[in-house]
């Protein structure tokens, strides 16, 4: 008997390099059974590399990677219990869509019957919503269809562990917008631990239930993506996971207050005990409002518009602050008094909960 | 310029239409047309000299031309493992194997087998029981080995484009849905490279099938096609030989309009 492990997937001190250049370094990463997780970082961060050290495409240079309990060093592709749907898909042009997708129970030994591979293929279409596609050849089908293909072609092996390379970059953003629900309601349905690697983090937000930011080969931060959104590790996260404001301020020698480039003073409610010295304010677009100034409104900042983004419910100020730069305010219509959107080159004042605020050192 | 181009075409394909031409001549004249007759093409056929060197010649186009696609593949196949400054030495000596010109290849190989055979059939003459040892000289196997080595280049850089189209990608897709590296080879990669497996063949055989410098120096006392028309030619043209010009010329022609369809790229999907 085998214990039951409660991690799917888990490395243990894992580096990979390529002659002189370390992918990945040093990388201790736990995935439960049946998370939905996403490797989110920029390219060349080394989240593809991760990628493929669980499905076998590569082997770490140190450390060990382990699925279900089981280490897989040196266990090649084609032995491990996980199935990959890659980016640009990698569909056999030579099969029709039921033989790519039957191509993994063909392979499986005890072997099964024909009947049955096919009544198996032909439910993994179904479940993807392509019943009726099998006799297709590949080049006929579109690109969100050819996903789809690439989906069921792995998912028919009922695998520990989906891997998905960045599956929806191909697709164009409404087709991507839908396939993110599927995916989603997919793997809740089935219960498999899906690992996506993608470097758009909307998508890693949106989908995930566990989000392993990676930056230079390491991980930064790993956490629910609310936790990852609203108490980002350090300022890579909070730059990299949705947008922020970066405040040049000092912390005097007290711990709790801050000084601001323009020399006024903020301080932060029950934060004390800061390090002195250089420090970046971060604070997210959303966290600050704008009013127009109307002389008797206070405000802490003033600043004007220099360019508005209309995003429909929301719009998006740039406002250039003296002494301080450009901040990026996000502001609901509902928030402003008239529900009349404010105009470039207006004057407005700046109000933001300094508890609301990220400090890192600089 | 348009009267120079039509010259540089006139004389590049007009003396093979003659061939062509005069192959269909009822009289022996080689200089003047009397009547359209395919009787050359009877006599030509009826030639057992004739017969007999296309009976070698095919056997050794045969022969050198699935070596060299057997090969040939294998060598693109492992080239694609091979890092990167290992893989451009090699290509650049299979290039180098293409363009170096038949006459060097044809004293070179003959020189090297006549060493290595001369050397051979002393130890076999040291190690035979009897007084008859087995003599290896120059021949079939000479011919098919000159060519097959030739030909093998030229396999290895027409399936090597293939493969390298082919991308890394659905070899580990395959591999991820559980197919051993045989597997794979057999039900994804040789597929996809099959056409270019044969088009290697095709011009391999175009190559062994009309190729005379080679065959010439180490065919030894062996007979190819090319051998005895240059011999007959001695003895004058006559519409015989145009006639088996003219077949030659059919058949190369057809194999390479074939090799360049299996050649042709597949338009991309999607």
């Amino acid at each position: 008997m085998t214990s039951a492990s409660t991690n799917d997937i888990e490395f243990r001190s894992v580096s990979k390099s390529y002659g002189a250049v370390t992918a990945v370094s040093d990388i201790n990463l736990q995935v439960p059974k049946g998370a939905f997780v996403a490797l989110l970082g920029p390219s060349g961060c080394g989240k593809t590399t991760c990628l493929r050290m669980i499905g076998g495409f590569e082997q770490p240079t140190t450390g060990e990677v382990w699925i279900n309990g089981q280490p897989m060093n040196g266990v090649p592709a084609y032995r491990r219990p996980v199935n990959m749907v890659f980016q640009q898909y990698a569909l056999f042009p030579h099969f029709d869509v039921e033989q790519n997708v039957s191509y993994g129970l063909r392979q499986a030994r005890p072997r099964i019957n024909a009947r049955e591979i096919s009544r198996r293929a032909n439910e993994a279409l179904e479940m993807v919503r392509l019943g009726g596609f099998g006799k297709r050849r590949i080049h006929e089908m579109s690109g969100g269809q050819q996903q789809r293909v690439a989906l069921a072609r792995a998912l028919v092996n009922k695998p520990s562990v989906l891997l998905l390379d960045e599956p929806l970059a191909a697709l164009d953003k409404k087709l991507r917008t839908a396939m993110q629900i599927e995916l989603q309601t997919l793997q809740r349905e089935l219960g498999i631990t899906f690992v996506l690697v993608t470097h758009d983090q909307e998508e890693a937000l949106s989908m995930s239930d566990l989000v392993c930011v990676m930056n230079a080969g390491r991980v930064v931060q790993l956490a629910a993506p609310r936790e990852v959104y609203d108490r980002p590790s350090d300022l890579f996260v909070a730059d990299f996971v949705g947008k922020t404001n970066r405040i040049a301020a000092t912390v005097d020698a007290d711990g709790s207050t801050l000084r601001l480039a323009d020399g006024s003073a903020l301080s932060i409610p029950g934060r004390t005990g800061l390090k002195s010295g250089s420090a970046i304010l971060a604070l997210r677009p959303e966290a600050i409002s704008l009013h127009r100034q109307n002389g008797s409104a206070p405000g802490k900042l003033s600043g004007i518009v220099t360019h508005r983004i209309f995003l429909g419910s929301s719009a998006d100020y740039s406002v250039a602050v003296e002494g301080l730069g450009d901040f990026l305010v996000t502001a609901d219509r509902r928030d402003l008094a008239d529900g009349d959107l404010v105009e470039p080159n207006e004057w407005v004042v700046l109000n933001f909960d300094p508890g609301a605020a990220h400090i890192f050192p600089a | 310029m348009r009267a120079f181009i039509s010259a540089v075409y006139l004389f590049l394909y007009a003396p093979i239409a003659l061939v062509v031409l005069f192959s269909f001549n009822a009289g022996r004249n080689a200089s003047e047309f009397t009547g359209f007759s395919t009787m050359w093409y009877g006599k030509a056929l009826g030639n057992t000299f004739l017969v007999a060197a296309l009976q070698n010649s095919l056997i050794i186009a045969l022969t050198s031309a699935t070596l060299a696609a057997i090969f040939g593949t294998m060598a693109a196949l492992g080239m694609e493992r091979l890092r990167p400054r290992s893989r451009a030495l090699l290509d650049g000596l299979f290039a180098a194997a293409i363009v170096v010109p038949g006459v060097v290849i044809g004293i070179a190989t003959l020189v090297a087998l006549v060493e290595v055979f001369s050397f051979l059939n002393s130890v076999l003459a040291s190690v035979w029981p009897d007084e008859n040892p087995p003599q290896l000289g120059l021949g079939y196997g000479s011919i098919v080995a000159a060519h097959g080595l030739f030909s093998m280049a030229l396999v290895t850089m027409i399936v090597k484009a293939r493969i390298a189209s082919l991308g890394r990608d659905i070899v580990e897709a395959s591999g991820d849905l559980y197919a051993t590296p045989l597997t794979t080879f057999r039900l994804v990669v040789l597929p996809q490279i099959l056409p270019s497996v044969l088009a290697g063949f095709l011009l391999s055989f175009t190559f062994s099938f009309d190729d005379f410098i080679i065959a010439f120096f180490v065919a030894g006392s062996k007979t190819t096609l090319p051998i005895y028309v240059f011999a007959s030619i001695r003895r004058g043209v006559t519409p015989e030989i145009n006639a088996i010009a003219t077949l030659v010329l059919v058949a190369s022609l057809m194999m390479i309009l074939i090799a360049r369809i299996l050649m042709r790229e597949k338009k991309p999907t999607n």
